[in-house]
């Protein structure tokens, strides 16, 4: 029987009955009396020297409180990278300011140039349009290889486009190099991991509310991390002391990365509530999100692979041009280098790897992590070159993948590339997938497929990824500037119920629903006497928010340590009630009981007792029982599977269409089996998204033609097959206590490879041999494109 | 969206009158129109509402046998009513947008818009159908000028589109993927006097007909007989979504799956 609570059980997600049926609470829902609206006045150029802005006609105009430039903030910092990074030559990375309004020069199509405030929106609209901005346009900088050449400058003061030139590991460069000259074979293939938008279902939103009365400041934000907005802006950009400012992120409809960043449009209303002395909200359309919202991957990549006679791995080589955008967000710089480089080892044992990465402004959005960040380019890249290695020298994909796998007795097991995996069993993930996508039936299908026309390709592949992020000393080696851990404050109430107000934050994960279940497994009382406070960091400790996979894995460590903390104390209540000794007392199902007698008192005795400390050991023990801890992990961790495509391809047509995908996860420990699926799910959703449909297009003056949903393509039901999900292989994380690994974002990074593995295996079983590789989306015209090319 | 004045006449008459005014601009299904509004592209004056006129609406056999669907009427509407006398014109109206465009979305916005990835252009030309306003009868052939185009003057309103029914017919679209409109749609009709085809998404110049396409067909009504034909890319259209030689493969296949489903 499956269980039906606690640890394991699918227990349905509570808050999806707010969310179902209107009752969520986002911050557009708020509204604050006496509040003005804030509207943008945005770059329509890529790149321009600003003469004058001309905001005379815009401030006569009704409603309007005042015309804010670059000007009103003489003396604030910018937006702050929250990563630095050093290059080859062990100097740090070029860090241009992004001022909240353009200071000179604009730098991309939607880069902030002034904003109106007036008493209502469309008067706001209304004004905006009037604001004159008289630009001299300059040569847009958009595709990276032309940018590291020099020529025109994003900034002029960095006096180069190239943000650093980073070697993961350097020492390794050597090494690397002699296999490849010793090598039976190489193969080498160049490849596009295609730009995304992240398109979350609620577009950004900021509301500032200065008080005069308390000196004091309230931000609220779509953000998935609301003390880390808390930190930045107010230690980096509008020096506010974090205890005169409160940051919420109330109900938040998705983020995928998007939210994480600390974005100008945040700084801006918080510092112009006080300029206007009034609330001040703005609101990001759909049109704007497009052009605004930090967006994901964008890398250009050559690896090559060294392999024996036998295909064995023997060295990995790689060169990545990654776009940064015109500025730096928040965590744009780690994501091609950290959260890139550690994983291009794989599932594998490669003795030698050797990453290079070049980051390169252009005059596009700042490029930031999206679901994956990282993981999912150094998947895609490795995954596609062992496929097309394998093919080279007729061997079977999925044998090649197996001769090469870190076997389950190798555990833990050191890359060449930093990183120490815990755990893991690649062989049975694999195993797993070969059942669940009955492989064993593909041919039959094919030959049916056949019979329509239609060619039917099979694509294989596995991931890794280190998520869970992550160990603060480690990661503040490598440059980043805040600590990652989590944290948790565990409030028992009087009458036996708990609060748990944590530091991670949920915008769809399903939070509220999985925590409770921890801790009613760790008492012994029903989850639905434990509720979940988060996203305000006026009642939430010191947390690090929501993203990387981590908020189990690290939030729901810190959580677990304080509900120990709640039991040790509650134990020496109970032992002082019980008139026994603290040593002799279990908890067992909400129970107290002292070892050996049938003597017992119960959880709400206890908790009343705490409260109501009539008969307490005041002497030796506080009243009360609440309790915070923070947990720093040790390592990351490291989830892995083996995903299986099968597609049709219409070679008149060159249309895909996905017929089956099944993912064989290993997530360690599964709290709720119905939320990892759910997980899963979303995941492959993008992942498919991004194989298959979305591509942000910029053309060559750098405008967005992918600027709307009427040419970029996300993924709708009807484009996706039904799942086949497992999570049944589990090897357990080995330094958190709940022995999780995380799990949002492994059907992201997973899953394209597999739609392409599968599309240019149809392609090649169909007679099209000289289809060796397409780059993302494989959208019907670039199929018969390869084919007919 | 900019302010405007609204009204929603109840009689075609009325709705002649208000669209004399300075810078009226008719309100179909406001599928194209309101996020154009939206999108402060457009700033009419006042618009004129065409949803609340009844003899505008509907579907019904002409004496001549035609099948008549008054301008305003919705495209789930035409899915459901033409579908036992023109199947292949309820198809096309079943396949565009999605349930809430089918349910807004009308034959006569659509018509008046003009779009080159349209659907309903297809049909009409592929038919040779006759779109009657408040003042004429236009020919198919005449009404099509080009990108967003057509021969309607200022203030002239769609009351109704008459189709002569085929003996066969099939539409076939290839969907662009994101938007879903026709990246390549083509539309097959077979008279007693001959074949129709005509080509949506493709060209520069919107929906024309595909004329080499028609000769082939009408001595020949096989998918077959398309074989040995070529498209030419010039004029067609090349964009994020495919180039013009793509779009030029999607007229043949295309016209060979209306073909073979006919």
């Amino acid at each position: 029987m499956p269980k039906d609570h606690g640890i394991g059980a699918s227990s349905k997600r509570r808050e999806d009955v707010r969310f179902l049926t209107g009752k969520g609470r986002y911050t557009d829902d708020i509204n604050l009396r006496g509040q003005a609206h804030a509207v943008f006045v945005r770059s329509q150029v890529a790149h321009g020297k600003i003469r004058k802005i001309d905001t005379s006609d815009a401030e006569a105009m009704p409603g309007v409180l005042k015309v804010f430039t670059s000007a009103d903030f003489d003396g604030k910092g910018g937006v702050p990278c929250g990563w630095q990074i050093h290059d080859r030559a062990g100097n740090p990375m070029l860090e241009p300011k992004h001022p909240i309004l353009a200071e000179g020069k604009v730098r991309y199509v939607g880069d902030a140039v002034a904003c109106v405030v007036a008493e209502t929106l469309e008067q706001a609209r209304d004004a905006a349009e009037a604001v004159v901005v008289d630009i001299d346009e300059l040569p847009a900088v958009i595709d990276m290889k032309e940018a590291v050449k020099g020529g025109a400058l994003v900034h002029d003061e960095l006096g180069s486009n190239l943000c650093y030139d980073w070697g993961f590991i350097e020492d390794n460069k050597a090494a690397t190099d002699e296999a490849f000259k010793t090598a039976h074979h190489v193969t080498t293939l160049e490849l596009v991991n295609n730009r995304l938008i992240p398109n979350a279902m609620e577009p950004r939103v900021a509301i500032g509310d200065y008080s005069q009365a308390g000196d004091d400041y309230t931000l609220y934000t779509t953000s998935q991390n609301p003390h880390m907005i808390r930190l930045l802006m107010g230690a980096f950009v509008l020096s506010i002391p974090e205890h005169k400012l409160r940051v919420v992120a109330p109900d938040v409809g998705g983020g995928f990365g998007s939210k994480i960043f600390h974005y100008v449009e945040e700084a801006f209303v918080t510092h112009a509530s006080k300029v206007v002395n009034r609330p001040v909200k703005w609101t990001c359309s759909r049109s704007e999100s497009f052009l605004t919202d930090a967006h994901g991957r964008d890398h250009v990549t050559k690896i090559e692979l060294a392999l024996d006679k036998d295909g064995h791995f023997q060295a990995i080589r790689t060169e990545t041009y990654a776009n940064m955008g015109a500025y730096l967000s928040t965590f744009s710089t780690a994501v091609p280098t950290y959260l890139h480089g550690t994983l291009m080892a794989g599932n594998y044992k490669t003795p030698h790897v050797y990453v290079n990465v070049k980051a390169v402004f252009t005059n596009t959005v700042p490029v930031d992590a999206y679901r994956g960040a990282g993981r999912p380019e150094a998947t895609y890249q490795l995954e596609r070159v062992i496929d097309m290695a394998a093919r080279e020298m007729g061997i079977d994909p999925i044998e090649i993948r197996r001769r090469n796998f870190v076997q389950p007795d190798e555990f833990p097991y050191q890359t060449p590339v930093a990183v120490q995996y815990d755990t893991g069993n690649y062989q049975a993930t694999m195993d797993k997938l070969i059942e669940i996508a009955d492989l064993a039936g593909f041919e039959k299908r094919r030959a049916e497929s056949a019979k329509k026309g239609l060619l039917r390709g099979l694509g294989v592949n596995c991931y890794i990824e280190a998520c869970g992020i992550a160990p603060s000393n480690l990661v503040g080696q490598l440059g980043a500037r805040a600590g990652l851990y989590e944290s948790a404050t565990v409030r028992v109430n009087a009458t036996g119920g708990l609060v748990v107000m944590t530091g991670s934050h949920s915008h769809g994960q399903g939070h509220e629903t999985a925590f409770p279940q921890v801790i009613a497994e760790m008492i012994g009382i029903p989850e639905n006497m434990i509720e979940v406070v988060h996203g305000d960091t006026a009642n939430t400790p010191m947390g690090m928010g929501t993203y990387g996979s981590r908020s189990l894995a690290v939030g729901g460590s810190a959580m677990v340590k304080a509900t120990n903390k709640i039991i040790a104390k509650a134990k020496k209540i109970a032992a002082h009630l019980m008139e026994a000794s603290e040593g002799d007392i279990e908890l067992k199902d909400g129970k107290f009981s002292v070892a050996g007698t049938d003597k017992s008192v119960d959880w709400g005795a206890v908790c009343l007792a705490a409260y109501v400390p009539h008969n307490y050991p005041l002497e030796s023990l506080e009243p009360g029982l609440e309790e915070t801890a923070f947990y720093d992990p040790s390592n990351f961790t490291y989830p892995a599977g083996a995903y299986a495509c099968e597609v049709e391809v219409d070679p008149e047509t060159g249309k895909v269409t996905i017929c089956s995908f099944a993912a064989a996860d290993d997530f360690g420990n599964v709290v709720n089996p119905m939320i990892v699926s759910g997980q899963v799910h979303g995941g492959l959703a993008q992942g498919i998204g991004q194989a298959m449909l979305e591509a942000a297009a910029y053309d060559e003056n750098g405008q967005l033609l992918s600027g709307s949903y009427m040419d970029y393509a996300m993924p709708r039901a009807d484009d996706l097959p039904f799942y086949k999900v497992d999570h049944s292989c589990q090897t357990p994380c080995t330094h958190n206590p709940l022995g999780v690994k995380g799990c949002g974002e492994a059907g992201a990074i997973g899953s394209p490879p597999a739609v392409v593995n599968a599309v240019i295996d149809a392609l090649q079983r169909g007679g099209h041999k000289h289809v060796t590789h397409i780059d993302m989306p494989v959208s019907p015209s670039r199929v018969w494109q390869a084919i007919n090319g | 969206m900019y302010n405007f004045d609204f009204v929603k006449p109840t009689s075609l008459a009325d709705a002649v009158k208000a669209m004399a005014q300075e810078d009226a601009q008719a309100l179909g299904g406001g599928q194209t129109l309101i996020p154009t509004l939206k999108q402060r592209l457009a700033s009419p004056a006042v618009l004129v509402s065409l949803s609340g006129i009844a003899e505008m609406k509907g579907v019904c056999v002409g004496d001549d046998g035609a099948l008549c669907i008054g301008g305003a009427t919705p495209h789930a509407t035409v899915a459901k009513e033409a579908a036992a006398k023109f199947p292949a014109l309820a198809a096309l109206a079943a396949g565009i947008g999605d349930p809430a465009v089918r349910n807004r979305g009308t034959i006569g916005g659509s018509l008046a818009n003009n779009d080159p990835s349209a659907c309903y252009p297809s049909a009409v030309l592929a038919t040779g159908a006759t779109i009657v306003t408040n003042t004429r009868k236009i020919a198919a052939d005449d009404f099509f000028e080009g990108l967003f185009t057509t021969a309607l003057e200022p203030g002239e309103i769609i009351t109704e589109v008459r189709f002569p029914v085929p003996e066969r017919g099939a539409y076939a679209k290839f969907q662009q993927p994101a938007s879903r409109f026709a990246l390549t749609g083509a539309f097959v009709a077979k008279y007693g006097s001959g074949v129709r085809v005509a080509i949506t998404g493709a060209s520069e110049n919107g929906v024309f007909r595909w004329t080499e396409a028609e000769k082939a067909l009408s001595a020949n009504f096989s998918a077959g007989a398309l074989d040995g034909l070529t498209v030419p890319s010039d004029g067609l259209i090349g964009d994020l979504h495919g180039t013009p030689a793509y779009r030029a493969n999607l007229v043949k296949v295309m016209t060979k799956r209306a073909v073979a489903s006919a």
